[in-house]
């Protein structure tokens, strides 16, 4: 406590009083003055997680201006709703590594679940940008959060909205729309990350349905998923698409434990043992690995955008903490080497801001590529961890407490660099891109 | 049931605030604008009521076309349509007036505006559009009930509260209380797309007041960090230096 308050309220003969919330705790001091009793009020928080989110966006080439009027009122009112729901609570679920579920509700009601998806199928209807300024937004909140939207949407809304016949999108995507029904995505294997055409998960036509056998590995919303949507070769060796439900006998789905990142985000394994698949849960309309690509170009695109926002919230509290803290008799922000690390990290962040948006309008007019969106994940992300680096170290110690968001992001954004297409993987895809030889194998 | 929110145009709360040269108008450069706080409070409490009774949420704004994303955002919020009477607004007089004029004989059983708006913080118009209009003007109102065609509401007094029953119509400034704002969601935003906005010219008003010039507080003083061992010191300060005991 700052203050000795009742002692202080002996000495000086007043009244005191004390309410308090879950939040903060206000102590009343009440003193006379003429007529009336006047209250000072001290207050402190009882509770540091819910420290205000003083967040403040950065625009520094005015590029507010490249967006509509639309774009920004989306963005912003996911801010503030990241800033009500996400903010006060998500350092608690990170440090306790717990999957915030009651976000869920929030999240589909912001309309964060397939916002590109028509809007009678339950989705938005909104343009890509719109898509991206939610990512953004929500992992300026947190990665894992970020995740969690980002898989719904991309991973299992998009391939249901593209390669599912017209019942699979009217069975499915309303719910996944509302929240009522969660989704994950299943490629990666133990054994194929990188090389995901090389996966042993296989079906074979057992006549009335196919029987499913394999695993797969690194599935984030895993171990609350309702519905996964599974890639897995049939007898031909082509890679098909199926939607596979929680309940169907031999389908189980562990959970990651012990990750040092995405902590607020529950990952698992899907084990498939003999799983009954019936024939109208595959989709008809993909065939390859172009499948599951398609899916994974919509999601890196969401992540181009969303590690702007991890790297926003690093710098702006770099910033913040720059100017109040005071070494040597003046700010930290006030000597060059502090210095050098924010005007880099506001350059980096206008350099993504630009290729991200440049992104979007080439989404929108359906002309980006996959190198194209290969480039801006591979660049956002690692723009974003090398932020959070530099804004750790201004931090100082108070880097790598939950104080701050900083380490939390850092450690995020490490899962971030890797999946999705590995750091690597992504600079191979642009040195086959500009060569025209591959260099994969 | 239809209600009238009014809604202004205001900065943002974090927005540092300059003067153009001549210290007779706000520099808007550089400036993000929001609805007016207490007109979101107003304009939620609206939309929880027609909810429940059915009817319809007009929102109008006196200002130029600067304003539509202030208005776009309300109609997102869920507002059924909107009106911007396009003027830039005057002071709290020529701003009542205009929006007296729109609602005359258009029966409104409620018109619902922020207790005061933070950037002049006049906490006029309320009172003045309700005298325009020759109708109850009820300020500071913390909670809004209605029962057929009686409101019920509760004011904020000093020390204490104040409950108010008062047939329909009437104005109503809202307070902090009166419902929580909502953010609007993605399904609101696209919805306002298509819903009405529109612009309607003035009438001519006379000027009754001219702002001669704005200036800045002070710069705040630095902290004087006191130990929390030093009570006596506190004391002390808080009756030589504050003044207060």
């Amino acid at each position: 406590m700052l203050l000795n308050y009742k002692g202080l309220a002996q000495k000086i003969g007043v009244f005191l009083y004390k309410t308090s919330n879950n939040s903060t705790e206000k102590i009343y001091l009440l003193y006379p003055n003429f007529s009336k009793y006047k209250t000072l009020l001290l207050r402190h928080k009882k509770n540091k997680e819910m420290a205000t989110d003083r967040f403040q966006g950065v625009d520094y080439f005015q590029i507010d201006e490249l967006l509509t009027e639309e774009h920004i009122l989306v963005r912003n009112s996911v801010r503030d709703w990241v800033k009500r729901e996400v903010s006060p609570i998500i350092e608690d679920y990170a440090q306790r590594a717990e999957f915030p579920k009651q976000i869920i509700k929030g999240l589909a009601d912001i309309g964060a679940f397939g916002p590109y998806i028509p809007a009678e199928y339950g989705g938005g209807g909104m343009d890509q940008i719109s898509y991206g300024l939610i990512m953004q937004e929500i992992e300026r909140g947190d990665s894992g959060v970020r995740s969690t939207a980002s898989v719904q949407s991309s991973l299992v809304m998009y391939p249901i909205y593209t390669y599912g016949s017209e019942e699979q999108r009217k069975k499915y995507l309303p719910g996944l729309a509302k929240g009522d029904l969660m989704g994950c995505f299943g490629l990666t294997e133990p054994d194929h990350g990188s090389n995901p055409s090389g996966m042993l998960s296989n079906i074979k036509d057992a006549g009335s349905h196919y029987i499913l056998n394999g695993s797969k590995m690194w599935i984030s919303n895993a171990p609350f998923a309702d519905i996964a949507v599974v890639w897995a070769k049939d007898e031909a060796g082509d890679i098909r698409g199926m939607v596979i439900e929680r309940g169907m006998e031999g389908f189980t789905t562990p959970e990651t434990h012990g990750k040092w990142s995405l902590r607020a985000s529950a990952t698992g394994e899907l084990v498939f043992d003999n799983v009954k698949v019936p024939k109208e849960n595959i989709f008809p309309n993909v065939k390859g690995l172009k499948g599951p690509l398609g899916c994974l170009n919509s999601a890196r695109y969401g992540i181009a955008w969303g590690a702007i926002g991890a790297a926003m919230d690093c710098y702006d509290s770099a910033l913040r903490y720059s100017k109040e803290r005071v070494q040597f008799g003046k700010p930290i922000g006030g000597f060059q080497l502090t210095q050098k690390k924010l005007a880099e990290m506001v350059t980096e962040i206008t350099k993504a801001q630009l290729l991200a948006w440049r992104l979007g309008v080439l989404k929108n007019e359906n002309r980006a590529s996959a190198q194209q969106i290969s480039m801006a994940k591979r660049n956002n992300v690692n723009m974003a961890l090398q932020i959070a680096r530099e804004a750790r170290q201004i931090h100082g110690g108070m880097g790598i407490t939950g104080e701050y968001p900083i380490m939390r992001h850092m450690m995020n954004l490490e899962s971030v660099i890797t999946y999705e297409g590995t750091h690597d993987i992504h600079l191979l895809i642009t040195g086959m891109d500009v060569t025209g030889i591959n260099a994969f194998n | 049931m239809n209600i009238l929110v009014c809604i202004s145009n205001v900065p943002d709360t974090t927005s540092k605030i300059n003067f153009n040269d001549d210290n007779k108008g706000l520099n808007t450069a550089g400036l993000q604008f929001i609805i007016n706080p207490y007109d979101e409070i107003a304009l939620t409490r609206a939309l929880e009521l027609t909810e429940k009774a059915g009817g319809t949420v007009t929102v109008i704004n006196v200002g130029d076309a600067s304003t539509e994303p202030t208005i776009r955002k309300a109609l997102a919020i869920g507002a059924t349509d909107a009106v911007r009477i396009n003027a830039a607004p005057r002071d709290a007089f020529f701003v009542a007036s205009q929006i007296a004029h729109f609602a005359k004989g258009k029966n409104y059983d409620l018109i619902l505006c922020g207790r005061e708006s933070i950037d002049y913080n006049g906490a006029q118009v309320t009172a003045m559009i309700a005298e325009l209009l020759d109708l109850p003007a009820i300020t500071i109102v913390k909670m809004l009930e209605i029962n057929g065609n009686t409101a019920t509401l509760e004011r904020e007094i000093e020390g204490g509260k104040e409950i108010v029953d008062c047939p329909l119509p009437l104005v109503a400034g809202a307070s902090e209380g009166m419902a929580e704002p909502r953010i609007p969601n993605m399904r609101g935003i696209m919805s306002a797309r298509t819903k009405p906005l529109v612009a309607v010219e003035p009438i001519a008003i006379d000027q009754l007041t001219e702002i001669v010039g704005y200036d800045k507080p002070k710069p705040r003083s630095t902290v004087n960090l006191i130990s929390s061992d030093d009570v006596d010191k506190l004391v002390q300060l808080l009756h030589t230096e504050a003044k207060v005991i």
